[in-house]
C-alpha cells in the first residue's frame, strides 16, 4: 500500500483549520477596516502626488490672484480679497481630491484587473461604498487642511466658526466621493474619466464663485449659477471664515445634504446592481 | 457518491454575453472532497462558469452554490467558502507581498492571520520575495502570489483558472504537489487547464464543456475508456504488406508502420497475416488512449 499521505498543510483542511467569527457584525466591521485602510494606505504611499501637489497647486493659485486683485477688489464690505479667496481655494481642493481618490482608486483597479480582490471576498456593497467613500473624505480633508496650513503665511489668522466649517468640509468631501465612486464605476477607461472631470467636475468648480462673488455676474449669469451644486458648498464654506455669504449657509447646507443623499442613493443602487463591476 | 451536501452545485445556468451565449443550461454536482476538472476549448464558457460561483458575473437564470450557500442569496457563506485563483494574472502595484496578503485577510475577517501566511508562503517558496512589489516579481512569482491569495481564508473549495497557464516546470510540479496536498487534506479542487495530461493526472472527474454546454461529465477511469482507439506502431523488416492490410497500415516517413484498432483480436489478425506473409516485425509499440485522443473525439462528435 501506499504511505499515508503527507499532510504539507497542518491546519489547511476545512475540518481543522475551522475558523469561525462568532458575531456578523465583528466580520463587517474588520472587511469594512481592512479596504478602508487599504484605501488609506494607497494614496498615503503617493503622498507627493495626492497631497503635496494639489497644496503647491493652491499655493499658485492665491499667490497669482491675490497679487492681482488684492488691492482692485473687495468682495464683501471689510474682507479683504485674500481673505475672501482662501475659503474658496480650500473647498476647491477638497472636492477635487475627494473625488479624484475615488475616482482614480476605482478605475486603476478596474484597468488593472485587481478589482477582483475586493469583489472576491464577502464584502457587501454598502461596506464597499463605506470604505471608498471614507478613504476619499480623508484625503479631501488632508489636502484641505494642508492648503489652509499654506495660506496661513500670506492671509491673517482668522478664527472661523468651527460648526460651519465642519458640516461644509465635512458633506463636501462626502459628495465628491460619492460622484467619484459613480465615476469610477461608470468609466471604463482613463479618457472617459478624464472626460468626466474635464466636462462636469472643472467647470463646475471654476463656476462656483472660488475667484468671485456671483454677485458681480449679470443676473442671467447669477441664476445659472444658483443651480450649480457646488457653489453652495463654496459659499457656505466661506461663510465660515468670512461671516458673510451670497445665500443663507442654512440653505447651502440643505442644498449640499440633499444632493449627498441623492448620490449616495445613486451610487448605492449602483453598487447593488453589481453595474459594470460584476458584469 | 456521498449523500453530503455538494462542495459546488450548479443547475440549469445561463449566461448570455450580448451576441454569445457564454453558458447554455449547465448543470455541475461536485463532492466535497474531489478533485474535479473542467475541460473545454477557448470560449467554451469554464471562466464564465467560475465567475458566477465566484460572485464576478450574475446568471441570468439557474442556481450556482458553494458548500450548500447559494452564491447570490448567501453570498457572504458562499463566498468564505470559495478560493478562486483567476485567470489574468492580476496584481495590486501599490503593496509588496506580505501586505497585499495581509489585507486580502482582512478583507475576509481575518486580523491576526500571519502565521498562516507565513505558511502559505513558504510552501509556495515566496518567503524570499515577502518584501518585494508586487509589480516587480516575475510572471511565475505573480502566479504564486494569486494562489497565495486564494487561501488567505483557507476555503474548503479552491477553484484555479489555468494555474499553468506560462509556468515553467518545476514550479507547476510543485504547485501540483501543492494543491494534491490540499486535496489529500480534504479541500475539494476546481480546475480547468488546457493542459490534458495535467488534468488526466490529477482529477478524478472530468466535464468537458463545449459552447456553454456540458458535452460530457464522468471519472477519468471512465473517460479514458470511451475511446478505443489503440495505436500500434510496427517496424517490418518488408516494404510491403500483405494485400489485406494495404489499406489500414500507413507507413510512416521514418519507415515504420502504423494501424489504428479498437479491439485487440484484430492485432491478432494482423500478426498471424504478417507471419503468413513471411513479414517479421522487428519492433513493435502500443499506444494506449489519453484523454487527448478522449477530448478531441468528444469535440467532434458534438
Ligand atoms: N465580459 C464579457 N463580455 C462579452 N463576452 C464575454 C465576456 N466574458 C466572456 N465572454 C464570452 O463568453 C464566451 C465564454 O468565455 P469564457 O471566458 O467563459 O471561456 P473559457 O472557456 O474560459 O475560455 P478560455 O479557455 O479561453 O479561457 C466567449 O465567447 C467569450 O468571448
Ligand atoms: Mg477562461
Amino acid at each position: 500500500m501506499n504511505p499515508p499521505p503527507q499532510t504539507p498543510l497542518r491546519g489547511a483542511s476545512p475540518l481543522r483549520g475551522k475558523k469561525r467569527l462568532g458575531r456578523p457584525g465583528a466580520f463587517l466591521v474588520s472587511g469594512l477596516s481592512t479596504l478602508f485602510y487599504k484605501e488609506m494606505l494607497r494614496f498615503w504611499k503617493v503622498v507627493v502626488q495626492t497631497v503635496v501637489a494639489p497644496v503647491v497647486t493652491a499655493l499658485l493659485y492665491l499667490l497669482i490672484f491675490s497679487h492681482v486683485l488684492e488691492a482692485h477688489v473687495e468682495v464683501y464690505p471689510g474682507v479683504s480679497y485674500t481673505s475672501f479667496l482662501v475659503p474658496g481655494l480650500v473647498m476647491m481642493s477638497m472636492l477635487q481630491n475627494a473625488f479624484s481618490n475615488s475616482s482614480s482608486s476605482l478605475i486603476q483597479s478596474k484597468m488593472q484587473g485587481n478589482i477582483v480582490f475586493v469583489l472576491l471576498p464577502p464584502l457587501s456593497y454598502l461596506e464597499f461604498f463605506l470604505a471608498y467613500l471614507g478613504a476619499a473624505m480623508i484625503r479631501g480633508l488632508v489636502v484641505g487642511l494642508g492648503v489652509w496650513g499654506v495660506t496661513l503665511w500670506f492671509a491673517p489668522w482668522q478664527m472661523p466658526h468651527l460648526g460651519w466649517l465642519l458640516a461644509y468640509a465635512l458633506l463636501a468631501c462626502a459628495k465628491m466621493g460619492a460622484v467619484g465612486l459613480v465615476a469610477g464605476i461608470w468609466a471604463e477607461k482613463y479618457d472617459q474619466l478624464a472626460a468626466f472631470q474635464n466636462f462636469l467636475i472643472l467647470p463646475l468648480t471654476f463656476l462656483s464663485g472660488v475667484f468671485y462673488s456671483i454677485h458681480s455676474l449679470p443676473p442671467f449669469w447669477q441664476a445659472i449659477s444658483h443651480a450649480n451644486p457646488v457653489f453652495y458648498l463654496i459659499d457656505g464654506f466661506r461663510y465660515a471664515f468670512v461671516g458673510q455669504s451670497d445665500t443663507d449657509p442654512w440653505l447651502g447646507l440643505l442644498v449640499a445634504g440633499a444632493c449627498f443623499v441623492a448620490i449616495s442613493a445613486l451610487t448605492l443602487v449602483l453598487l447593488r446592481s453589481g453595474y459594470k463591476l460584476r458584469h | 457518491m456521498s449523500q453530503a451536501t455538494p462542495a459546488i452545485r450548479v443547475n440549469a445556468l445561463r449566461k448570455r454575453f450580448r451576441t454569445t451565449q457564454a453558458l447554455d443550461g449547465v448543470a455541475l454536482d461536485i463532492q466535497p472532497g474531489e478533485f474535479f476538472g473542467l475541460l473545454g476549448p477557448n470560449g467554451a464558457g469554464k471562466t464564465t462558469l467560475i465567475s458566477i460561483l465566484a460572485g464576478l458575473t450574475r446568471a441570468d437564470s439557474g442556481q450556482a452554490a458553494v458548500m450548500g450557500h447559494d452564491v447570490v442569496r448567501d453570498y457572504r457563506q458562499a463566498r468564505r467558502a470559495l478560493g478562486v485563483v483567476p485567470q489574468e494574472l492580476v496584481y495590486d502595484p501599490f503593496f509588496n507581498v506580505r501586505e497585499t496578503l495581509r489585507i486580502q485577510s482582512g478583507y475576509f475577517g481575518l486580523r491576526h492571520n500571519d502565521g498562516w501566511i507565513d505558511e502559505i508562503m513558504h510552501h509556495l517558496d515566496l518567503t524570499p520575495h515577502a518584501d518585494k512589489n508586487t509589480q516587480s516579481l516575475s510572471g511565475g512569482m505573480k502566479r504564486r502570489l494569486l494562489v497565495a491569495q486564494a487561501l488567505v481564508h483557507k476555503p474548503p473549495v479552491i477553484v484555479l483558472d489555468e494555474p499553468t497557464a506560462g509556468v515553467d516546470v518545476d514550479l507547476r510540479r510543485s504547485l501540483w504537489e501543492f494543491i494534491s496536498g490540499l486535496n489529500r487534506e480534504g479541500h475539494t479542487i476546481l480546475l480547468t487547464t488546457h493542459y490534458l495530461e495535467e488534468a488526466e493526472a490529477l482529477c478524478g472527474r472530468i466535464a468537458m464543456l463545449k459552447g456553454g454546454r456540458v458535452v460530457a461529465c464522468d471519472t477519468t477511469r471512465n473517460l479514458l475508456q470511451l475511446t478505443n482507439e489503440h495505436c500500434a506502431q510496427l517496424r517490418l523488416d518488408a516494404e510491403v504488406v500483405p494485400a489485406a492490410w494495404q489499406g489500414r497500415l500507413h507507413h510512416d516517413a521514418d519507415g515504420s508502420w502504423r494501424v489504428n484498432f479498437s479491439d485487440y483480436a484484430e492485432l491478432e489478425t494482423l500478426l498471424a497475416d504478417l507471419r503468413g506473409a513471411g513479414v517479421r516485425v522487428l519492433e513493435m509499440q502500443l499506444q494506449e488512449p489519453d484523454l487527448e485522443d478522449v477530448f478531441t473525439d468528444i469535440m467532434k462528435r458534438t
